[in-house]
């Protein structure tokens, strides 16, 4: 807006915002803060803000907890296989909606949204049977499956309205120029939507990062990922606060700095296109 | 014809997606529909015809009536904060001040918390009557310590839930806000609109299917809250802080009942469905425009 706005209007409300937004933000410093405290500061009444023995104690309890490492690469491979196994089939799905919109297609997205909508709590009974069955409880591959089929509306719809973005005739005269279907996906259409792939693989990865449904139900100990891991903190043998936050902190970081870079594209990809 | 060889390659091309997602949707939910007549429990492993008795059972189960209250009072509770805070919060960022990037990414990183250190973090940290950051700030003005989850334990879930989805609310609304139209704004106001009234003719009319899809998705997500009560209360004390996913848990994992659980879930997709039905049409209704 073109209007012109009086300093002390301004400041007024950078003050308010500010004091807002920090405490929205406190429990996440918190965290931070006391990641680096030993446990006998983390504990301390009334607490200590930042005059304390600023220590890595904690980081190096939780690392040398051998399993730590494995819940890390649960999370990673949990998170990243399923995106990218459900970025392979919907490629072409979305291709498909996109340039060559039958008459259903509009139902067929439609449907795919609704699945969205079934609470996972109704599935979780056969889902726990069979996996008990096939032995999948508590394997990485399990998790991976699920992940998968709870990505894959998503991204369909994220990469269906990026594409939509693209104009056609640029695909048609690369078909003319002989381009085969895989060349033209290839060379000509995965270019141009890269963007638009790359902020829908990362809010996938954030969102299955996050997952704490079927994670915490269905993985235990050798599968388990940080989700499931730290959920092992609530157990009420101790307070080991420095530690949880460490360990938090850890599990935390790498997707809250994926999110920052995500803002945009997250507003599209959650309310699937409904706000832009 | 080239055209209908398209249209074969883009059903193949389709067919993947579409098949799997109907195995996954269809399957397990025929399974747990079948389970919900049954009298299947993991403790006994003869499974007999139960008719409509696990729906009985679940329903008048004095649990359930509290259970539909309790995601009640959730969803309602974390709607009223995130929206209202959401919409308020989203307007103040959009005013020009200081940092604003700053201020922007402070306010959605809760988000990006994951559900069980959020609920750990602030249960420990924050809510512990003894060491908590809550019963110091209680300290400080003269009041006694509150023990959160045991006292009030609900509405501290109600709390935490809220902090992740104030977030959500925000950015939505935030980028809703920043597509209203500036001259139409500056045109209202120099024919003498007040704040008050910009704001409900012009600012709220905007708004209002942006808000409208915030209420509708969160309500989806919230509906099946479930690792923040696992890790503070378990549910309890009793069941007061249990909602419809975690007694379905308790009936499945804990007490072993497969058909009583699957008579649950069923009725968590009837309750999901209404929802869906609403949401569905307004996103249905975007996809045309």
């Amino acid at each position: 807006m073109a209007r012109s706005v009086s300093t002390s209007r301004r400041v007024t409300f950078t003050v308010i915002a500010w004091v807002i937004a920090l405490i929205l933000f406190f429990p996440i410093l918190w965290t931070i803060i006391t990641s680096f405290k030993s446990e006998g500061d983390a504990i301390a009444f009334p607490p200590v803000f930042l005059n304390f023995h600023w220590t890595l104690d904690s980081y190096r309890e939780v690392q040398e907890r051998s399993d730590y490492l494995l819940h890390v690469w649960n999370s990673a491979a949990i998170s990243f296989g399923s995106t990218l196994i459900a970025l392979l089939i919907s490629i072409p799905a979305a291709w498909a909606m996109a340039f060559n919109p039958g008459k259903r297609t509009k139902d067929i997205l439609m449907w795919m949204l609704s699945t969205k909508m079934m609470p996972a709590v109704a599935v979780l009974v056969p889902f726990y049977l069979a996996y008990k069955n096939l032995g999948l409880l508590d394997t990485k591959l399990g998790l991976i499956i699920i992940l998968t089929m709870m990505n894959l509306p998503i991204i369909v719809w994220m990469l269906y309205s990026y594409f939509k973005e693209i104009p056609g005739e640029i695909l048609e005269a690369a078909r003319m120029d002989g381009a085969t279907l895989g060349k033209e996906i290839v060379y000509v259409l995965a270019p141009m939507a890269v963007p638009g792939i790359a902020s829908t693989v990362l809010l996938n990865i954030i969102l299955s990062w996050n997952e704490a449904f079927w994670t915490l139900n269905l993985s235990a100990s050798q599968a388990a990922p940080l989700s499931t891991f730290i959920a092992s903190y609530s157990s009420p043998e101790g307070l080991f606060w420095a530690k949880l936050s460490a360990a938090s902190t850890l599990a935390i970081a790498p997707i809250l700095v994926m999110g920052w870079f995500s803002q945009k594209q997250l507003v599209r990809g959650l309310t699937f296109g409904a706000v832009k | 014809m080239a055209t209908m060889q398209m249209r074969t390659t883009a059903r193949a091309m389709m067919a993947p997606a579409v098949i799997l997602l109907l195995v996954w949707m269809a399957v397990p939910l025929a399974a747990t529909l079948y389970y919900s007549f049954q009298n299947y429990t993991l403790l006994n492993p003869v499974i007999s015809f139960a008719g409509l008795d696990n729906y009985y059972y679940f329903i008048t189960d004095p649990a359930f009536a509290s259970a539909v209250l309790n995601t009640i009072y959730l969803v309602g509770g974390v709607l009223l904060i995130t929206v209202i805070g959401g919409l308020f919060l989203a307007l103040l960022i959009d005013q020009p001040i200081f940092g604003q990037g700053i201020v922007r990414i402070l306010v959605i990183s809760p988000f990006f918390v994951m559900p069980t250190v959020a609920a750990l973090v602030w249960k420990n940290m924050l809510m512990n009557p003894i060491y908590g950051i809550f019963a110091w700030l209680f300290s400080l003005v003269g009041l006694p310590p509150v023990d959160f989850l045991a006292q009030i334990p609900l509405l501290s879930i109600i709390l935490i839930v809220a902090w992740q989805w104030l977030p959500f609310a925000t950015l939505i609304l935030l980028t809703a806000l920043q597509s209203l139209d500036g001259e139409q704004m500056e045109a209202a106001e120099m024919d003498g609109a007040g704040v008050v009234s910009r704001f409900i003719y012009l600012v709220l009319p905007h708004l209002s299917r942006a808000i409208t899809v915030v209420i509708l998705i969160e309500t989806i997500f919230l509906l099946g809250v479930f690792a923040e009560i696992l890790v503070t209360t378990n549910g309890g004390p009793g069941t007061a802080s249990t909602n419809l996913p975690f007694l379905v848990y308790t009936q499945a994992l804990l007490n072993f009942d497969v058909g009583s659980a699957s008579a649950g879930g069923i009725i968590a997709v009837v309750v999901a469905n209404i929802v869906a039905f609403f949401l569905m049409r307004i996103i249905g209704k975007n996809l045309e425009a």
